[in-house]
Parts: C-alpha cells; structure tokens; sequence
C-alpha cells in the first residue's frame, strides 16, 4: 500500500501462554476506515493496542509515517498518541468533573495550548458532532449517544493523523449508533484522518471503507470497497 | 431518490420480495381509499411510493383495475372525453374497502429459510472435498461488500431510501451472523458431514 499511514507486518504477541496474534498484517491509507472485525477473543483489540503503540509486539514491524514504532521510547510512544493518534471507546471514558468543552479541549490543553485555545479550538468540533448546546454540561448531565458524540469531537480535536475506535457504538441504540458513525466518518475522511475501527458489528463495519478480520490472531482481509 | 447501477440488483430484489408481494391490486385499492382516481394518477403514485426502479407498466395498471372492476372492488365513477381514448375515473366499492383492510391486518407470513442455498453449498464444499471455510469467507465478503453499499445510499437518501436500506441491512446481518456462527462450527459440520 503506497500511500499507507500505518502498516504492521507479522506481528505477533503473547499473553502468558496464550497467543493473541499469531502473525498479524495491516495497513491503512489516509482518509480511510477500516473495520476492524472477528469474534470475541480473536485479537482484534490487541492488534489495536499494539497499532496504537499502546503494547508493543513480540515480534512484527509497525510502521508509522516512516518510523518503526518499536523503536520509539515509552515517552515518544505517549507523544505521538497525544498529538497525532485519536481515541474512541465503547464508553466514552469522559472525564466526569469536566464540561464537555474541556473534555475536547483536553488533549490540546495535554500538547500545550493555553485553555483560551484549546476550548476556542475544540468549539468547533463539538458544532461538528452537534452537541455544542453541551458545552457546559458535565458528562453526567447528558445521554450516552451524546457522550459519545463528545468523544468523537475530543478524539479528532488535535487533527489526528490516525483515529482508534473500539466498538464506539457498543453501548448506543441503533439510531444514536448510525449518527455517531456517519458523523466520525464524515469527520475522518474531511480531515484525511485514517480510522481504525474495531466492531463486531457489521452495520457498523458497514460505514468503513473495507474490513479485516481476525481469526486465531491472523488478519484476513476482506477486499476493497467497490 | 439517487440511484447508482451498482444498487439495481438490490432494487430490483426488494420490488419484487417485498413490494409486489403487496400485490399491485391491493396496493391500487389503497390508493383509491383516498379518492377517486384515473389509472394514469394510480400508476404515478405507485411508481413514486413503491416502483424505484421497476415503474408498473400502464398495461399492469389497467388489467389490475380491469380485474378489480369484475369482482365489484372498484367501479367506473365518470368517462373524461379527450383527445385520444376516454379516461376512466374508478372509485373504490364498499367491498373494495373491506378486501383492502383484510390484507392489511393479516399478518404476512414469516420466511423460514429452512434450506438456504448458502447452507446447500457449505455441505458439498465439504463432501467433495473443497475450501468451506474460503467460501464463507467469500460470501461474508460479497455481504459486507452489499451492505456498504446500502449504506453509503442510506446516508444521502431521503426517509423512504432509509427504510427500504434498513430492512435489507437487517437481513443481510442475519446471513453474516449465520456466516460467523458456521465459520466457526465448520470443524464440527466437517466431521459430521464426512461419517
């Protein structure tokens, strides 16, 4: 893949004896998204973790915009997710003493903005998602379709290069499900940020450019968008 | 209503699995409940609500009505004179009224799918001896690859589009389900097919 913004090339990890990719590949272009599927237990959220930089693998290369992520220091690994990777989960993990414009604001405010910036920098973000009528409410003050909406506006508020989302629509009901995905879709690709989606879902799936599937702790890709 | 090529295959299914199992003289019949009709408005409502890409050809229209009339569903209200043949108006009878309303509170019966095809191929991949789990694999792709598609129409499409996408999506779920479910028994199935 010419173009690709991350790839990884056999990895492999083990937790205690039990294998979680056996020889895993991957790879991702700007402006994609790619599900991210298989069944529970497969490895799907360690392929996750270990593309995120989050654990490193056993063995397998990962790169990222030309740099080998093994390479890089626990620090340097911690700066790139704060400034170039985004993150969504199932629950959106909101800080709960904060509004929801801090809670975008947040990672700014982590890569050196002053909070004037980073909150005049995350408004439009949370117009985007359109829960800016939430600004000022807390996370616990609002639904979960809502949080997550929030969650999606913190995730993509640095401009990341490369998006992370962990069964993001897990918790919502259908209605609220669709919305954030084609919101976060329609987002990434605006801003050719690359999305990494992991879901079991295949509705879900179905608003990602192509899929992979994990068996065993293998990758099997499912070919292209027609 | 946007329409691509690739998404004719998928209109055409859902014509004919759902809207023609309505029955076009029971849809007709619906339409005259409003009012009095000519055939020409009757087929422009139904190709509007219901033709996508399979419009009722005239000729459909007005053998429906012509079979209507003779088993006293709908009758002739008025003849309109014009330029080429008279245009009949049909109005909807009492007993018009009561068929309509039988057929819209009798449940449709459930499809079953008791011997799928995909069922029929997984077992003869595996009694002669070929990839089962490639062609399940296969398939699950060629459904990811149709539910994409009906999604990316659903994202720009009006409530109409949303709805006819969403009960083909929730169908296609249920095969990718079924995919997973026997991807992972295929060893099991294998055994069992083979003894």
């Amino acid at each position: 893949m010419s173009s690709a913004v991350l790839t990884a090339v056999g990895l492999r990890k083990t937790y205690g004896t039990t294998p979680a990719l056996a020889g895993a590949d991957f790879g991702i272009s700007a402006g994609e998204t790619v599900a991210v599927m298989g069944p529970s237990g497969s490895g799907k959220s360690t392929l996750l973790h270990c593309l995120a930089g989050i654990v490193l693998p056993d063995a397998g290369t990962i790169m990222y915009g030309g740099r080998k992520l093994s390479a890089l220091s626990d620090a340097e690994r911690s700066a790139l997710r704060r400034s170039e990777f985004g993150f969504v989960f199932q629950f959106g993990q909101l800080v709960p003493e904060l509004t929801c414009i801090e809670n975008v604001a947040l990672p700014l405010r982590l890569t050196g903005h002053s909070r004037r910036a980073a909150e005049r920098a995350a408004m439009p973000w949370l117009e985007r998602l359109e829960v800016a009528d939430l600004a000022n409410k807390r996370p616990g003050e609002i639904s979960g379709g809502q949080g997550q909406r929030v969650a999606v506006a913190r995730a993509l508020a640095t401009a990341p290069r490369v998006v992370f989302a962990d069964e993001p629509t897990g918790a919502l009901d259908s209605l609220n499900g669709e919305r954030v995905m084609e919101l976060l879709t329609d987002a990434a690709r605006a801003t050719k940020a690359a999305v990494v989606l992991v879901t079991h879902d295949p509705r879900v799936a179905a608003y990602a450019d192509r899929e992979i599937v994990v068996r065993d702790g293998h990758t099997r890709s499912m070919g292209a968008a027609a | 209503m946007r329409h691509t090529t690739h998404l004719l295959y998928t209109l055409n299914v859902y014509t004919v699995c759902i809207v023609l199992r309505m029955t076009i003289s029971h849809t007709l019949l619906g339409f005259l409940e409003s009012g009095p009709c000519h055939g020409y408005d009757l087929k422009h409502s139904y190709d509007q609500r219901f033709g996508n890409d399979r419009p009722l050809h005239y000729g459909q229209v007005y053998s429906t009505l012509s079979r209507l009339l003779k088993r006293g569903l709908v009758e002739v209200e008025g003849m309109e004179p014009g330029g080429g043949p008279e245009r009949k108006r049909y109005a909807i009878t009492e007993a018009g009224v009561t068929d309509v309303t039988q057929w819209l509170v009798t449940p449709e019966k459930p499809d079953s799918y008791l011997q799928s095809t995909l069922y029929t191929k997984v077992v003869l991949a595996i009694l002669t001896g070929r990839d089962a789990a490639k062609l399940l694999d296969a398939q699950r792709a060629e459904h990811l690859r149709l539910m994409r598609e009906l999604t990316r129409r659903k994202t720009g499409g009006d409530l109409a589009d949303q709805l006819i996408c969403d009960h083909a999506l929730f169908h296609l779920e249920a095969d990718l389900r079924w995919l997973e479910l026997t991807t992972a028994r295929i060893d099991r199935l294998s055994a069992e097919v083979r003894s």
